[in-house]
């Protein structure tokens, strides 16, 4: 009955799970070849975000991707995956080198949000995620945005001004959290459970919103290593691959068009 | 038991009911205010007849959004555009939340306005431009599809009409009732401006208090000018939420106008008195082009 009534936030608590994929995960299945490039030349290098090259099947990709990490300190390290703004400009960095080299650019979606915290106010976290929305709007080579997990907010959607939104089933995208939602209208995050109900979060529900455009089915176990997990990557390596061939041979004023009318709709 | 020893002593023949009330000055409850800065007690016509400032230290209180645009654009220029598109006029209810039409219905009342931002075209300092105000009675100047719908609407006449923009921000961010669907306005109304840059257009933005959230990361720091109002708060996450996250108090001044200055995230503080002005030369300075 209980799990009836709140399946979104079901799903919420499917995309936080521990031992599923994180984004590191993917770019080791998914991409061979592939070299890591650290640092944004201005501040520092953001651990929440792992960026470089790579080949997907035959095709050079550039790869942006939001881990979590898979240990404790990996996870400490990468902050949880809630990148500062040297993360969203290194991001950017590596997807203006995309542009120029015309390869494709591959982001992998998974952060509770970008960090609220002293330093990231202070190097501009806001100016950082607004100007990854404006130039992403306008790069001149194709992007996919694959959300594995939790899709959080405006730190999520700074990875995810695409051609292409892919969700995995049990990712989530929202413009807060539950807690967070519930916090604030009934001043109680106790009721997340309805909060998420609310805030059609779910993969299913944001395809029916038009955000996002494929939903990629997971198997009923869904962890990192397993032989379930290979059979989604195979699956998606396909899809990504044909995604990009196809994208790749649009005249590129006309990818730019269908991608601002993409967000247009709104 | 000693209260009232040494007062006289009452009999109904002095104090009939309703008498006491009638015999002290009446003070309407609105009709005095405290500055937060100063803490000086101020009467309330004297801000309003003083662009909203403390007459005593210049504290900058929250405008109305017609009483700005009356400081900004030269009199009897502003005109309000209207959308054409389809059924965005005013908000709905996109994603069924509960309770949202009350909200809505409730911070319609608040505001005078039917959603939390004024756009239109004017002239400042005789030069044309398209202009818009947030509205913090709007629903904490939250932005939803309608918002998001009008910014973007403004941006892409703007670029038709080859005119510069000028904004006012204040927003406490996306606004939640409208789900995802707020969030893609960030990217809708992001798009809309790159394009007018391209264009080779100017668009100045002023930050007023507060302005965080998704309005802060996304069209609040995409201006080629970025101005701000003395002490407002300008961030992306708010202040509770970072406090409650790193668990300690805040140092006094940040997320401020004058910090963000400091750390090169603004072009300048602008105070309100100054600003058209300041907006005139500005907009001066961008339309006497050189040909070469």
């Amino acid at each position: 009955m209980e799990a009836e009534k709140f399946r979104a936030y079901q799903r919420v608590e499917a995309a936080r799970a521990k031992g599923r994929p994180t984004g590191r995960d993917y770019i080791e299945n998914l991409i061979s070849d592939f070299t890591e490039f650290h640092g944004d030349r201005r501040f520092g290098d953001d651990k929440a975000i792992v960026a470089g090259i790579g080949r997907l099947k035959n095709m050079p990709v550039t790869v942006i991707a939001m881990d979590k990490g898979r240990t404790t300190k990996e996870k400490v390290g990468n902050n949880f995956g809630s990148p500062h703004p040297e993360g969203y400009r290194k991001a950017l960095r590596q997807m203006k080198l995309a542009e120029k080299f015309h390869r494709p650019v591959l982001c992998i979606v998974d952060t509770s949000g970008a960090y609220p915290g002293i330093g990231a106010e202070e190097r501009g976290q806001g100016q950082a995620i607004a100007e990854n929305l404006m130039e992403m709007m306008t790069l001149k080579t194709p992007i996919i945005s694959l959300f594995i997990g939790e899709g959080g907010s405006g730190g999520a959607l700074a990875l995810a001004v695409a051609d292409r939104i892919y969700m995995m089933e049990n990712a989530v995208y929202s413009v807060i959290s539950p807690e967070g939602c519930a916090s604030i209208l009934w001043k109680d995050a106790k009721r997340m459970k309805e909060a998420a109900e609310c805030l059609k979060l779910t993969a299913q529900d944001l395809k029916e919103l038009g955000v996002a455009d494929r939903v990629i089915s997971e198997p009923e176990e869904f962890k990192a290593g397993s032989r379930q997990a290979k059979r989604v990557y195979y699956t998606l390596e396909d899809l990504l691959y044909e995604e990009f061939q196809w994208a790749k041979q649009r005249p590129v004023e006309q990818l730019l068009e269908e991608r601002y009318q993409r967000f247009r709709k709104f | 038991m000693y209260r009232g020893l040494f007062r006289k002593p009452k009999n109904t023949l002095e104090i009939r009911d309703g008498e006491m009330e009638l015999s002290r000055p009446h003070i309407a409850d609105d009709a005095y205010m405290k500055c937060p800065d100063c803490g000086r007690t101020l009467y309330v016509q004297d801000v309003q007849d003083n662009l909203d400032l403390c007459p005593d230290c210049g504290h900058h209180f929250k405008m109305k959004v017609r009483r700005r645009v009356e400081m900004i654009a030269d009199e009897g220029t502003f005109t309000e555009l209207t959308l054409k598109s389809k059924n965005r006029a005013r908000a709905e209810n996109p994603i069924d939340f509960p309770e949202y039409e009350e909200k809505l219905a409730a911070a319609a009342r608040k505001s005078g306005e039917n959603e939390g931002v004024l756009c239109g075209t004017a002239k400042i300092g005789g030069l044309d431009t398209c202009l818009f105000v947030m509205d913090m009675d709007f629903m904490m100047g939250s932005m939803g599809t309608v918002v998001g719908e009008r910014l973007t609407g403004l941006f892409e006449y703007a670029v038709n009409r080859r005119l510069p923009v000028v904004g006012y921000t204040v927003s406490g961010g996306a606004r939640m009732q409208e789900g995802i669907l707020s969030l893609m306005q960030m990217a809708k109304v992001s798009g809309a401006v790159k394009r007018h840059s391209d264009a080779g257009l100017l668009y100045v933005v002023v930050l007023t208090d507060p302005t965080t959230g998704g309005v802060t990361a996304s069209f609040a720091m995409e201006g080629d000018v970025i101005l701000a109002e003395p002490g407002a708060l300008i961030g992306f996450a708010g202040p509770r939420v970072i406090e409650q996250t790193i668990l300690q108090k805040l140092p006094p001044g940040f997320q401020r106008a004058e910090l963000l200055l400091k750390k090169g995230f603004v072009d300048d503080i602008v105070p309100r008195k100054e600003q058209k002005h300041y907006l005139t030369n500005l907009l001066g300075l961008h339309s006497d082009r050189i040909t070469i």
